[in-house]
């Protein structure tokens, strides 16, 4: 009799508190499976993200927030996302000087001396979610791996930890998790977004400078955005099918 | 942050491979160049070098058998790297690792080891009494036919393997430079270049690291050098050092010229950072010294006791000019931020998992390993040596 009334408040507890679509998915997402939850098709999305530098205020709350969120160290040399802050001569953008303190997780100091006819920027960075990613391809294992849904996931039970995949990231967001030996990087949030949910870091942003687009979804505001607007995405040489789109990116960036 | 100049990325603050990695590029290097020595007189009939071919194939093997340790002792989870083998990715570089190390370990070099010993085990199982015979008799696999017609496939099979060790030892090495020269994020490391560079530096490396093995054990031996096999394996190892420096000057003629975007801030490094061991070490002591010490021989001819300790000298530089590069290849292509805009450094620690001092027990495994196996299979059987 206990047991079925505990079976029956957490059943009950669980459904009252995860409503709707994301209570039926649970399950699956506990599982880690959440591309097999009857309400979310892994094959009919397509995440990426758009950012849009001219919003971006460098206040540090996506780092602040994904660091939150997915339980990352707040250490040195372990960011999913980071912020860089760019000041540029526009006489020679060759030679943007360039910070990034603590990936920015209290936001950034001020210049000393604003002005000066430089521009000053900042550039959210974060895993591209690339559709032929470098580091998928090295992994000897296949520990990491594209997603249906084109997220690029790690397996921390298979990874060997070689760090064969982070000298392969074109970009720098890989690292090693000292915690699991294994490495780790933004997973677009997700347990969040398989729930119907927008990543820790889109939902903190003040300014609305990130968006979470799913391009296989006709609806999605992406499609209108990207046909209006000059999009470009980082380090385009590469040809990894970089999935970040950013919107009013400095030829600068690196 | 101290160490850091300029701009890296969040993520860039830790290196990711250590002076462990350093060593795995060095000591498969030496196990290529030591078997192509080997294979100089096999294939290429090349009489001269005979007094070195078995120390040349049991030196190859003692550096292979350590080979994936520096491998294992960097991995986050060295208990999962059986997985390569269960589950391996078709598409990395890295994943074949070991498929072409077991092929290259069983199918070509002990084989070859084994056929060409079986004769001498045979003897030396019927000689002996106890345990030793038993130890004799399971590396013949208890096949004693030594019959003139068993000797002769023997050395057909034998023959056979070399030939096909050769383009082993050529993927063997040719696939650890493809593992760097693959990875398009990093221009140091990213050129088709590599595997060949890999290739002849690894020629170089061995037979300079046979060479010294040969005296040494000479000497130790109290037994005459044969100068005619010296001469002959100095001669090659200019050779193969002139192929080796020609591709890397190409390499950087190439880069200098093209000067792509990432060609500043290679410079930078190298004028900097990794000026030392690249500049002076690599190019100056490690192959300039060399090259010029094996042309003079070749040129004016020296006495006996001189040719000797200018290939000693010749083949100590070498040995540490490619340990440079192999450092240069690896750590320096860690120096430099991926967004071209900074530099960080490597701080090596000393008694940690991949520091200083395992890389010091690591490079002296293979002569501890190589000692027994000298021991167990005598290169030379006795009476064919002059004594000094």
């Amino acid at each position: 009799m206990d047991e079925t009334r505990r079976a029956f408040l957490a059943g009950a507890g669980k459904y009252i508190i995860l409503t709707g679509a994301a209570s039926l998915a649970w399950d699956y997402v506990v599982a880690g499976q959440p591309a097999q939850a009857p309400n979310y098709t892994a094959t009919d999305h397509w995440w990426g993200m758009i950012i849009d530098i001219d919003k971006c205020i460098g206040c540090g709350l996506c780092v602040r927030a994904c660091k939150a969120e997915n339980d990352v160290l707040n250490e040195p040399g372990r960011f999913r996302t980071w912020v860089e802050r760019y000041q540029v001569d526009p006489a020679d953008m060759d030679h943007p000087t360039v910070d990034s303190p603590n990936g920015a997780y209290d936001g950034f100091p001020e210049i000393d001396k604003p002005g000066g006819g430089v521009k000053v920027f900042f550039v959210p960075k974060m895993c591209n979610h690339c559709a032929h990613s470098p580091c998928v391809q090295v992994c000897p294992v296949g520990a990491t791996f594209e997603s249906p849904d084109g997220v690029v996931l790690v397996d921390k039970d298979r990874c060997l930890g070689c760090r064969y995949c982070v000298q392969a990231c074109p970009y720098g967001c890989r690292y090693i998790d000292p915690r699991t030996h294994t490495a780790d990087k933004c997973t677009l949030c997700y347990h969040r977004i398989t729930k119907g949910l927008t990543t820790a870091c889109c939902e903190a942003c003040p300014t609305g400078a990130r968006q979470l687009v799913d391009l296989k979804n006709p609806n999605d505001p992406v499609h209108e955005f990207m046909r209006t607007h000059k999009v470009h995405v980082l380090k385009p040489q590469m040809a990894t099918g970089a999935k970040v789109y950013y919107n009013g990116l400095d030829g600068s960036v690196r | 942050m101290p160490g850091i100049d300029g701009f890296i990325y969040p993520n860039e603050v830790e290196l990711q491979w250590s002076v462990l990695i350093v060593l795995y590029p060095f000591l498969t290097g030496l196990v290529a160049g030591a078997f192509i020595l080997a294979s100089l007189e096999r294939v290429f009939n090349v009489a001269a070098v005979k007094p070195t071919y078995r120390l040349a194939l049991l030196t190859a093997l003692a550096f292979l058998l350590v080979a994936p340790l520096p491998l294992q002792m960097h991995l986050g989870h060295p208990e999962r790297s059986f997985e390569m083998y269960l589950t391996p990715h078709r598409e990395s570089a890295m994943a074949m690792f070991g498929f072409v190390y077991l092929w290259y370990l069983m199918a070509v070099l002990v084989l070859e080891i084994w056929f060409d010993y079986r004769k001498d085990l045979v003897l030396t199982w019927r000689a002996s009494t106890g345990l030793k015979k038993w130890l004799y008799g399971a590396f013949t696999l208890w096949s004693d036919d030594i019959s003139d017609a068993a000797l002769r496939v023997d050395d057909r099979v034998g023959r056979f393997i070399t030939i096909v060790g050769i383009p082993s030892a050529f993927l063997l090495h040719g696939y650890v430079g493809f593992i760097f020269g693959s990875v398009k994020a990093n221009p140091w490391w990213s050129t088709p270049l590599m595997p060949v560079v890999f290739l002849f530096s690894a020629i170089v490396s061995g037979v300079a690291l046979v060479m010294l093995l040969y005296i040494a054990l000479s000497r130790l031996r109290r037994v005459s050098v044969d100068m005619r096999c010296l001469d002959t394996i100095a001669k090659y190892l200019l050779y193969a050092f002139i192929i080796d420096f020609s591709l890397e000057m190409l390499d950087l003629i190439h880069r200098i010229y093209e000067a792509d975007e990432s060609l500043r801030a290679l410079d930078f490094m190298v004028k900097t950072r990794l000026f030392v061991s690249q500049i002076v070490v690599q190019i100056m002591l490690g192959t300039l010294v060399p090259i010029v010490l094996l042309g003079l021989t070749q040129l004016v001819r020296f006495a006996e006791r001189t040719r000797r300790a200018i290939y000693v000298l010749a083949g100590a530089t070498t040995l540490i000019g490619i340990m440079a590069m192999r450092w240069n290849v690896v750590i320096g292509g860690q120096l430099f931020s991926k967004s071209f805009l900074g530099y960080t450094t490597y701080k090596m620690g000393f008694a940690t998992r991949e520091g200083l001092l395992p890389a010091i027990l690591i490079m002296m495994l293979p002569f501890v390993i190589l000692a027994i196996l000298l021991r167990l299979l005598p290169p030379w059987p006795s009476g064919h040596d002059v004594k000094a």
